[in-house]
């Protein structure tokens, strides 16, 4: 029935079910609560938002090229005990690159393991998920890690500040998605990390080089995370040393949301920034209407396995799989 | 899919190099550390890594199926909490020691049974098991937050916060449990047709579709042997703590999937074994157990681990090249 009319009202319609699904949310969470569409609230959604929507950016990059990244969430954890940590020691001027160069090679090691020597992402970024999760528990001695001066610091414009009233990680998120959709979607790097997500054996034989570009796309990654965590350490001015955890499975769950599929060579920036502020407003709103925090997973839950349902029952032609 | 015949032991440890690697760090840490060489030690040793250990069994048959299961942890967490908290509900008050039977019980239910819904999901969407696992684990752990309020359950009766101390002559009860599952595990999966039928799933699907097996009901069956495993290791870790938190469990399904792959399970499915799996859990168990004796701070343990499971993968490649003869650039 469902699907019928899918087909019926087009590929197009088809094609933009996250989009019909997020007004769908929007529309019944404006009905229950009537502080859920006002301008303060919406922009808060934005503003919570912003960590997890540019760590995805990167990850659905990754994931276009046909792999996986679970090392963020540690990554994450890295960075931002790293950039606070020497904000005090060295200054924020000289923080921020260090710890973006830090990152960056984290972000390369991945990229060398999975783009040159070839290996299964899901395993390598699963032992870096450790690994650097050990790092940041070794460099940091256990103990969280904190900004002395928080009110001095123009480190905390990330976090804190704001342009036109518009805070700064909306600006920030924003930004990066206007950027790396063009980069996606106009030259020929965007291309090419489809074509190798979609096809690697062709794209090698199209002269593609494969290896580089997957190195790249964690690079990218890497890079991703290292803007989240200059967010999250200026908005906390200080930082847990286990504070990405988890992080990992809510940003890839945003971006299956956003209908990139994990087989690579599909999937859009943009539609990942919707699964993103989908998963967000589901949040706030569950809260406006008075649910327990924990409700949202469990919508969570439902709504990623309908989406991708969907998704795949679009792509196939018929609702069921056809496995006996 | 053992072959005894003609199998030298050398042999045998090169195609289990996770075995060669629990013989040096066992070897390793009896050198090194006074205390690591002593019964007693192995027995925590089996007690600690029988957590892990359970799940790992059933994620071996859901990875040679060519599934994946990322949900463990926080079914792990709510069986646990059913375990602990039936107990003290006001029908069973009058049971007795009784009240114990209702209340595990009802937890490896609850464990079969999302294992169920999980296996139905993968049959009937064709959604890949990577995405529906993930999505389950969120939502069953939204699940034990909501069923628990958000705070611990505590076991009232000692009888079950005594279990865990139980032994069978020399061999504590834990370790005898994991072991019983182990062989029985081991048994399905090299000598029954389910077995057979998981392997053949697991490396061409297409033809084990063609040679008659109802790949679909096939692939639900191990998720709910996994599902009632990941029950009965939430049942026996919350015995020995005496109680459930909703916590419990997280990132388990890490540890799990890095001990079965370590064992030499191809994530593609289609290959791997028990013998593999005890490997490598073993080997994470010694590894924890030996450097905690040597007051290695616990962090290098992660950082180990991790590197060990990337030199596997890496060797792996080296050796198993031709597979994969594809171009390089």
């Amino acid at each position: 029935m469902l699907l019928n009319r899918l087909k019926a009202g087009g590929p197009a319609i088809a094609k933009q079910g996250i989009l019909v699904a997020f007004i769908l949310f929007m529309i019944v969470f404006s009905l229950m609560s009537d502080r859920f569409m006002t301008a303060d609230n919406i922009m808060s959604v934005f503003r919570q938002s912003a960590i997890i929507g540019v760590m995805a950016l990167g990850v659905t990059i990754v994931v276009i090229g046909g792999n996986l990244d679970l090392s963020v969430g540690s990554m994450l954890s890295f960075a931002t005990v790293l950039v606070v940590d020497l904000h005090d020691k060295i200054g924020p001027e000289l923080a921020i690159p260090v710890m973006v160069l830090a990152t960056l090679c984290l972000g390369a090691i991945n990229g060398f393991l999975i783009g040159i020597l070839r290996l299964n992402s899901l395993i390598v970024t699963l032992g870096m998920l450790s690994a650097i999760q050990g790092l940041v528990l070794i460099y940091s001695g256990g103990q969280n890690v904190d900004i002395a001066d928080q009110r001095g610091t123009w480190f905390a414009f990330f976090g804190r500040g704001s342009v036109f009233g518009i805070a700064a990680p909306i600006l920030i998120f924003a930004l990066l998605a206007v950027v790396f959709h063009v980069i996606m979607k106009t030259m020929p790097f965007g291309r090419k990390v489809y074509a190798v997500g979609g096809n690697p054996t062709a794209s090698v034989f199209s002269g593609i080089p494969r290896s580089r570009v997957v190195f790249m796309t964690y690079l990218i990654s890497a890079l991703c995370v290292s803007v989240a965590a200059i967010i999250l350490g200026s908005r906390v001015m200080g930082s847990q040393n286990n504070v990405g955890q988890g992080y990992e499975l809510q940003v890839l769950a945003a971006v299956i949301l956003g209908g990139t599929s994990l087989l690579g060579g599909a999937g859009s920036i943009l539609k990942t920034v919707l699964g993103v502020l989908m998963l967000a407003f589901i949040q706030n709103g569950l809260i406006l209407m008075g649910q327990p925090y924990y409700t949202q997973w469990l919508v969570t839950w439902a709504v990623i396995i309908v989406a991708v349902w969907l998704d795949v029952a679009a792509k196939r032609g018929r609702l069921f799989s056809p496995i006996a | 899919m053992s072959n005894l015949t003609d199998i030298t032991p050398l042999r045998w440890l090169m195609r289990n190099p996770i075995w060669g690697f629990v013989v040096i760090v066992f070897i390793f840490f009896s050198l090194m550390s006074d205390h690591f060489f002593d019964y007693r030690n192995f027995q925590n040793i089996l007690v600690q890594t029988s957590t892990i250990g359970l799940i790992a069994l059933g994620m071996t048959l859901v990875m040679i199926n060519g599934n994946i299961d990322l949900s463990v942890g926080a079914t792990l967490a709510l069986a646990a909490a059913f375990a602990v908290d039936v107990q003290s509900w006001a029908m069973f008050a009058t049971w007795g020691n009784w009240q114990i039977l209702p209340a595990v019980s009802l937890a490896l239910l609850v464990g079969i049974a999302l294992g169920a819904f999980n296996g139905f999901i993968v049959w009937k969407t064709g959604v890949d098991a990577f995405i529906v696992t993930l999505g389950a684990m969120l939502g069953i752990r939204g699940l034990v937050f909501v069923y628990s309020g958000e705070s611990s359950f505590y076991a009232m009766n000692f009888a079950y916060s005594d279990f865990s101390a139980l032994s069978f002559g020399p061999f504590p009860v834990l370790a005898v449990i994991f072991l019983l599952c182990t062989l029985i595990v081991h048994l399905l999966l090299s000598r029954s047709v389910h077995g057979r039928n998981t392997y053949a799933v697991g490396g061409n699907r297409e033809a084990a579709v063609n040679a008659g097996i109802r790949v679909g009901p096939h692939m639900m069956v191990n998720f709910m042997i996994i599902g009632f495993l990941a029950a009965l290791s939430g049942v026996l870790l919350s015995t020995q703590m005496g109680a459930a938190t909703p916590n419990l469990g997280r990132d388990y399904e890490l540890w799990v999937i890095t001990a079965v792959v370590l064992g030499g399970t191809k994530l593609t499915g289609g290959k791997g074994d028990i013998v593999g799996t005890l490997g490598g859990v073993l080997a994470i168990g010694i590894l924890r157990n030996g450097m905690n004796l040597m007051q290695v701070p616990a962090f290098y343990v992660y950082v180990i681990l991790g590197s060990i499971l990337i030199a596997v993968l890496i060797l792996d490649k080296r050796f198993n090249r031709t597979a994969d003869g594809g171009l390089r650039l």
